[in-house]
């Protein structure tokens, strides 16, 4: 069954996009469909996320680029000292919208969408690793106003400020144990919308020679502060009501900042290669820390203690006419997650994309992008040592973990 | 084109039901019996295996009986039903006993938040032993029982139970009024067997404060008394009986040591000197420390004038307002000076009467040291008033000294260390003699005194309940038994010895997911 799919996608050759912790590379489906690659790429407005120091360089006064991927990650626990087992399944569907228009020759301006944080993992309620984690949805929007600036026909810069709107719930029982009077297990829901920040991005493009272009971009991390989020407590028994009610609670989540430099090289007006490196800087994320506003309660302290982590991405294109672009990638994606910390909210070992996809020409204006990402991981045995109980704060949680991740994607460019 | 995009909406469908897949996928297969043959499994033993908590049992807590998790497991690799005596009549999950009627068990303990001590859950229990099923299940544990109990005709006999003759629990399910423990388990045709008997052949004893006798050397059981201690040969014999016939059609199992006292939270939660100044004076230090001045003067001190006289001076100190200070006991085993001492005091110019009654009371008094084991029961003793005594020597511990039955001195955790030993060493012998598996459950208690780390990492204590440990005790609030979380320990280290043993491979439990004690705001109906 496997390898039956490798060998499609091979025949493919089609694009990319999941990444560890909570990123989800899926910013446009032409470079997704290259592994994800393009801060070296000029390819549509999709550039306005990758480097927007290259919408400068788009030939086309008016550049729109939409689209929409539907994710679906599959997870499947088992524990054999336990005969313990888990799944879970879960959909997103990030998008993405880039509009650019080149006011003078040398000065572009933009928005850009998208959506480059997410993570929504649904086990069982009461599953054996309940008291980390029921569920989780969480969800950041970027909103990225874009100036390009072109110093020469061989260097512009780019950059803008990054608005993000997000949102987070979580749901995990409070111990291994505590249940109300009729045996349901108590839990608490922390839900907090609307949290806003901001952030920016920044790159620059350089083009030494004809054939090759190098990219530079910088995203600043941004810290979501949930304020006054809602926490709410299930099924306590009722001696815990009186000392837990539903108060407000406090906790801060790092988007990390991410730095990606790379190159592409044209081998002919057809077929265009591309190579990125990411360094997300995810040591930012230590501990989620949740202070609960009523007195009493104790802040809840999980390490996370993520290590900043490195994606190779090699993508590549092929236009044999003017009516279609093939495109085919590969990537190499290094969990953040430290072993001893693989905590079932995000699952995600190290992973290999496999993407492809290709692009139909309805009309000069106007094309139709088609991406598939699969990803794969290995099977690993990890666990979670850090949970809280009594006095001991190296409680374990683990077994092996298998994920599955898959994302087709559609996409419409529109430009003249 | 059109293919394509039908090559692409196919290629979509095909991952839309791709899996994923482990290289090895946990199932039943992972799992065998060894060379166990689990199809007929049935558990021996007394409280600890029926399901025993919080003083009683109860419909809920009997759910969590080792021998009902370890079947759990079993069901995994072939092992058949599991049956347990029915407590559906348990509707509140109340606990206790009825007999036509009248409560001859109280209910479960339970933590009153508003209290904070453990007391009976509110309320009247509703099994009443009349209610008999005559059905023998795969779980015998009958509470109460000691060794000799198995076998013994009319145990389960619900006329004796008023005379103290019968069990109630096992009269609730006895085949016959004649019918023995044992021979009903052998109904089931076991194929597998846990047999832990033999903890109330001296932990009764000990639970009583050593109020019972040493019947070493009495070969005859039927004249012991409830709080006695069985004599090993007798112990011995009887626990040979029990093997042999459990094992007769080839039944393979597990047999359990008995803990010693020490490694039981009913024997080691009160300090044998919790007496500060702030509990003298309920609360009050200030007030506390000018009665402790008092108590020196007027009780503390011309007692140990007295007996320092008569050359036993260190039976009493004075009391040290600045510490915790020993609670004073009786010691039988100390030479009497009650006629002495009332002597002393008619000279100081005591009433004559008051000094009879004081030489009465400190004949045979000192004050504990670490050597002493509190009951769990005593706590509430500690302060009460003994019966007939006159202010200010009115407060058991402080001026009147505990009793017998309050306290485990040396010479009788000796004896119960010395039955313990050479019970446990029978049922090793007996269990070696036919290649069982042992369960060294007093070498297991005995790292709960240090701390037993679990799989996951947690640490296990033998301490009693307290609020900081709600998510980590053992222990049940009657001090003795297992708490559910106590008891999928006990399964654990059960499991281990049978995939040890019997080259089996059983999935373990995971303590840390089942419950400790109950805990209610208040306690009213």
């Amino acid at each position: 069954m496997r390898k039956i799919l490798s060998l499609t996608i091979a025949a493919l050759a089609a694009s990319s996009a999941f990444a560890g912790g909570y990123r989800v590379s899926l910013q446009g489906q032409k470079q997704l469909a290259m592994g994800h690659t393009g801060v070296a790429v000029v390819n549509s407005a999709e550039v306005l996320f990758f480097n927007p120091a290259g919408m400068a360089f788009l030939e086309d006064r008016f550049n729109v680029s939409v689209g929409g991927s539907a994710l679906f990650a599959r997870t499947k626990f088992q524990n054999e000292t336990y005969n313990w087992k888990a799944s879970t399944e879960n959909v997103g569907t990030p998008f993405n919208a880039y509009v650019s228009y080149k006011v003078t020759d040398w000065f572009s301006a933009g928005l850009a969408v998208y959506t480059p944080y997410g993570s929504a993992v649904e086990w069982d309620q009461d599953w054996q690793g309940s008291h980390l984690v029921n569920n989780i949805d969480l969800q950041a929007i970027y909103i990225q106003p874009t100036v390009s600036f072109k110093i020469s026909d061989r260097l512009s810069f780019g950059g803008g400020p990054i608005y993000v709107t997000g949102s987070v719930e979580f749901n995990r029982n409070l111990t291994r144990s505590l249940t109300n009077e009729q045996g349901e297990r108590s839990d608490v829901t922390i839900d907090a919308a609307g949290v806003n920040a901001w952030g920016y991005t920044a790159g620059f493009m350089f083009n030494p020679i004809d054939p090759l272009m190098i990219g530079f971009n910088y995203r600043s991390e941004i810290t979501m502060e949930a304020r006054d989020g809602d926490a709410t407590f299930n099924d306590l028994p009722a001696f815990a009501q009186g000392a837990y009610p539903n108060t407000t609670f406090s906790a801060d989540l790092p988007l990390p900042a991410e730095l990606t430099v790379g190159l592409s090289y044209k081998f002919s007006d057809k077929w265009l290669v591309a190579f990125d490196y990411n360094r997300a800087y995810w040591n930012v994320y230590d501990a989620l820390v949740v202070d609960f506003g009523a007195d009493g309660i104790p802040t809840s302290v999980n390490p996370r203690n993520y290590k900043d982590a490195s994606t190779y991405r090699l993508g590549t294109q092929f236009k044999p006419n003017d009516k279609f672009a093939f495109r085919a990638g590969w990537y190499f994606d290094e969990s953040p997650v430290q072993d001893g910390y693989f905590a079932p909210e995000t699952p995600r070992n190290d992973s290999m994309g496999f993407t492809g996809g290709l692009t139909y020409q309805v009309t000069n204006k106007l094309g139709v992008d088609v991406s598939f990402l699969y990803l794969h991981f290995d099977e690993t045995d990890n666990s979670y040592n850090h949970y809280t109980e009594g006095t001991q704060d190296d409680v374990t949680f683990g077994g092996t973990y298998k994920n599955v991740v898959f994302s087709p994607g559609i996409g419409l460019t529109y430009s003249f | 084109m059109k293919n394509k995009f039908i090559y692409l909406s196919v290629l979509a469908f095909v991952f839309a039901g791709c899996e994923p897949e482990f290289e090895n996928e946990l199932s039943d297969s992972n799992y065998s019996a060894g060379d166990a043959d689990f199809s007929s499994y049935v558990a021996i033993g007394n409280s600890l295996t029926a399901g025993f908590m919080d003083g009683t049992m109860s419909r809920v807590g009997q759910q969590y009986s080792f021998p009902n998790l370890l079947a759990q497991q079993f069901a995994v690799v072939g092992g058949g039903e599991f049956t347990q005596p029915p407590f559906d009549a348990d509707t509140d999950n109340l606990g206790g006993l009825l007999f036509n009627g009248n409560v001859i068990q109280p209910t479960r303990l339970i933590i009153d938040a508003g209290d904070g001590g453990p007391e009976n859950i509110a309320g009247t229990p509703t099994v009443d032993i009349t209610n008999q099923f005559a059905t023998a299940y795969n779980n015998m544990g009958v509470p109460g029982a000691k060794s000799f109990h198995l076998l013994a005709e009319g145990y389960g006999n619900i006329a004796g139970v008023p005379l103290g003759q019968a069990n109630p629990y096992f009269a609730r399910t006895a085949t016959s009024p004649t019918a023995t423990v044992l021979g009903d388990a052998m109904s089931k045709n076991p194929t597998f067997f846990t047999n832990w008997i033999g903890n109330n052949d001296v932990l009764a004893f000990a639970t009583s404060g050593g109020t019972g006798v040493n019947q070493e050397g009495n070969m005859n059981p039927a004249t012991y008394g409830s709080n006695d201690i069985t004599d090993p040969t007798v112990f011995a014999g009887v626990y040979s009986q029990i093997i042999n016939t459990l094992t007769s059609n080839g039944a393979k199992g597990v047999v359990a040591t008995i803990p010693d006292v020490t490694s039981i939270p009913f024997f080691t939660t009160v300090p044998y000197n919790p007496l500060s100044a702030s509990v003298i004076g309920d609360g009050d230090a200030a007030v506390g420390q000018a009665t402790i001045q008092q108590l020196n003067q007027q009780l503390y001190g011309p007692l140990k004038q007295i007996l320092t006289a008569l050359g036993q001076g260190s039976r009493i100190n004075l009391l040290n307002p600045n510490g915790n200070n020993p609670l004073l006991i009786t010691d039988e085993t100390l030479t009497n000076f009650g006629p002495q001492i009332t002597g002393a005091l008619t000279l100081g110019g005591f009433d004559p009467q008051l000094a009879a009654f004081l030489g009465n009371a400190y004949g045979r008094a000192r004050q504990a040291t670490a050597s002493d084991l509190v009951l769990l029961s005593t706590r509430a003793a500690i302060g009460a008033a003994p019966q007939g005594a006159p202010a200010p020597f009115n407060l058991f511990g402080i001026t009147y000294p505990l009793q017998d039955q309050h306290i485990l001195i040396p010479s009788e955790t000796s004896v119960v260390a010395t039955a313990t030993a050479s019970f446990n060493q029978s049922i090793r012998q007996i269990a070696a003699s036919k290649n069982l598996a042992v369960a060294d459950m007093n070498q297991i208690l005995n790292q709960l005194v240090s701390g037993l780390r679990t799989e996951d990492g947690q640490i296990y204590t033998a301490d009693y309940f307290s609020t900081s440990t709600i998510s980590t005790v053992l222990f049940s609030l009657d001090g003795i038994h297992p708490n559910a979380r106590g008891y999928a320990v006990i399964a654990n280290e059960v499991l281990k010895v049978i995939n040890d043993h019997y080259n089996a491979k059983l999935p373990l439990v995971s303590a840390g997911n089942y419950p400790g004690a109950t805990v209610l705001p208040s306690n009213a109906n």
